[in-house]
């Protein structure tokens, strides 16, 4: 097996006994990449030798003492959203060209603090706007499990070079399900922290009230040490929030008996594939077995969410994106006046569902349309809030499907934006709520495509998701199965 | 509420965005196609619901009023499309 097969716990506690060094780790990491990204795509821009060099400093910090981050020269790839100083971030768009950041991210901070190895910058959708990777500017990544088939986006690439070990961990984004839904899809584990639990300092703002970084791992051991790594209060970021980062590793094993899970009516419904639904069911009786009490839950308005979420995230990013005018970075047209510059810039630096998402967020806020769509979108998000509120009072977490079919293929739905968005609909209440949510494998459909189960949590109790998802795992051996592609 | 591609073409100059014609009538069908599906907010009766945003109690961060970052002028203008010595350089904006 190769080394790139590991898990970041496992190669790591390996890096400290010495029984391999991070170099030849992180050669391991390069030559899947050589042997399977021409067909997977999942990467963006890779930089092997810049890699290797902090391999080597990694090697000589394991040498000196021992009492340090489980990341120490763990090779990790980051979505191309995050800023990396030096390195060229595109956001996967045109318009900011070859855009050099001045300046890293605070969780990529985070990451070369530790000493992580990093490999490189992952595929996205355009400005993390899509659920297949085929709004890229560049090119469109393919499921590791079936080439014909999406990865999930928007961050995608992250999940399949997760998935097909071209890293041993990634870092991703997550506005409306960008983490958990190309985790499921791509049979890894992904979580969304609570809305403040991780800085968003650095990372290219999507929709500023729901954009959150959370770990894309091989098991959910690597998704507590991932987060706990990253996790914290950042002065550089306003909404995060000033508390203790919990130990998520040590409290994976302690016990989950007597733990409420709510199973909420709404998420099974007509339209999802009967093996997803099965699956799910599955994993629930699973869980039930550990002694935790199911429990129906309501949450009532679940069937607004989408709608909510599509004015919500769209205004905010209208807002968001007007820095992009060719002035200070970026691609800037030639042309007879100013507002004439702004519009032929951004006409050619934007794709089709970026451009078709600032129109529908600069309607929702423009004069005459803010109450009927901003405001009252708001209002709901507080009726969506309440329901999440109202089901905690009786369980400790939630368990639904992340998804509602496991991975569609290449240009199935995208003619028909609205069926697209359809495809969040069981991950975009909880950026509503702002609440943390994690995704883990729970089977496979007949086609050989991975299923993933959603654990939602209350506002900063990550670690009881983790306790019940380290349960789940345990107990089968979903997390184990890698696709074969490459010379594997 | 139908958006009418005259409006289409007055959002389009609010967002900046310069749109060919092709784009206006597929715009204006796809964005009435997803503006009808929202129309299902206004089922909810929201008069007494006030609006949420998130719940990160965000205090005034109040800090030195100190440089902090490294005062870089060459890294910072690296990406500028054009510049004058330290400055970016931008089209006229005064007749």
């Amino acid at each position: 097996m190769s080394l790139a097969a590991l898990t970041l716990d496992d190669a790591g506690k390996r890096l400290r006994k010495r029984e391999f060094s991070s170099l030849e780790l992180t050669e391991a990491v390069f030559q899947r990449i050589a042997a399977s990204d021409d067909k997977i795509h999942a990467y963006l821009t890779i930089v092997r030798d810049a890699a290797l060099e902090q391999a080597r400093q990694a090697d000589e910090r394991l040498k000196q003492d021992s009492g340090i981050s489980p990341l120490l020269g763990i090779p990790i790839a980051v979505k191309d959203n995050f800023l990396t100083c030096g390195l060229r971030t595109t956001c996967a768009s045109k318009i900011l060209g070859e855009f050099i950041p001045p300046y890293d991210a605070a969780t990529v901070q985070k990451l070369r603090a530790a000493g992580a190895v990093i490999t490189g910058k992952t595929n996205l959708d355009e400005f993390a706007m899509g659920s297949s990777v085929e709004n890229s500017a560049f090119f469109p990544t393919r499921n590791p499990w079936n080439l014909e088939r999406i990865p999930g986006g928007s961050s995608g690439g992250s999940a399949a070079a997760v998935a097909s070990d071209q890293c041993i961990a990634a870092l991703g984004t997550d506005t409306g399900g960008s983490i958990r839904q190309p985790a499921a899809c791509c049979g890894i584990v992904g979580l969304k922290p609570t809305y403040g639990r991780v800085s968003r300092y650095g990372i290219v703002a999507f929709a500023s009230s729901m954009d959150q970084v959370g770990p894309m791992t091989k098991d959910v051991r690597d998704a507590a040490l991932l987060l706990e790594a990253i996790a914290g209060y950042d002065p550089g970021d306003s909404t995060s929030v000033n508390r203790a980062v919990p130990r998520y590793a040590s409290s994976l094993t302690e016990p989950v008996k007597g733990l409420r899970l709510g199973i909420p009516k709404e998420y099974f419904v007509a339209g999802m594939q009967a093996e997803v639904e099965r699956a799910v069911r599955t994993a629930i009786r699973e869980l039930e077995k550990s002694a935790a009490a199911v429990e129906e839950i309501s949450l009532p308005h679940t069937e607004y969410a989408v709608a909510v979420y599509y004015i919500v995230a769209t205004a905010e990013a209208s807002s968001n994106l007007a820095r992009y005018d060719g002035m200070r970075y970026g691609r800037r047209a030639q042309a007879k006046d100013l507002t004439e510059t702004y519009m032929i810039s951004r006409d050619e630096g934007f794709g089709a569902e970026v451009k078709r998402r600032i129109m529908l967020g600069t309607y929702a806020l423009s004069a005459g349309y803010y109450d009927a769509y901003y405001l009252k979108a708001q209002k709901v998000r507080t009726l969506i809030k309440r329901d999440f509120d109202e089901a905690f009072k009786r369980c400790d977490v939630i368990v639904t499907p992340t998804t509602p079919t496991t991975a569609f293929k290449l240009g199935e739905k995208t003619q028909d934006p609205l069926q697209m968005y359809l495809s969040d609909i069981y991950t975009i209440s909880i950026n509503l709520a702002g609440l943390p949510a994690l995704s883990l494998p729970c089977g496979f459909d007949q086609d050989g495509m991975p299923i993933g189960l959603q654990i939602i949590g209350k506002p900063f109790d990550e670690s009881t998701i983790f306790r019940v998802a380290y349960n789940y795992e345990q107990a089968t051996e979903w997390h184990k199965k890698r696709p074969r592609i490459g010379n594997r | 509420m139908k958006l009418t591609r005259d409006e289409v073409q007055r959002v389009a100059v609010l967002a900046r965005l310069r749109l060919t014609p092709k784009e206006e009538t597929q715009l204006t069908e796809q964005l009435n196609h997803i503006l009808a599906y929202m129309e299902k907010l206004a089922e909810l009766d929201t008069s007494n619901i006030e609006p949420f945003s998130h719940e990160a109690d965000t205090v005034n961060a109040f800090r030195e009023d100190r440089v902090t970052n490294r005062p870089d002028a060459d890294a910072l203008l690296a990406n500028a499309p054009d510049r004058d010595n330290t400055f970016f350089k931008v089209p006229k904006i005064i007749e």
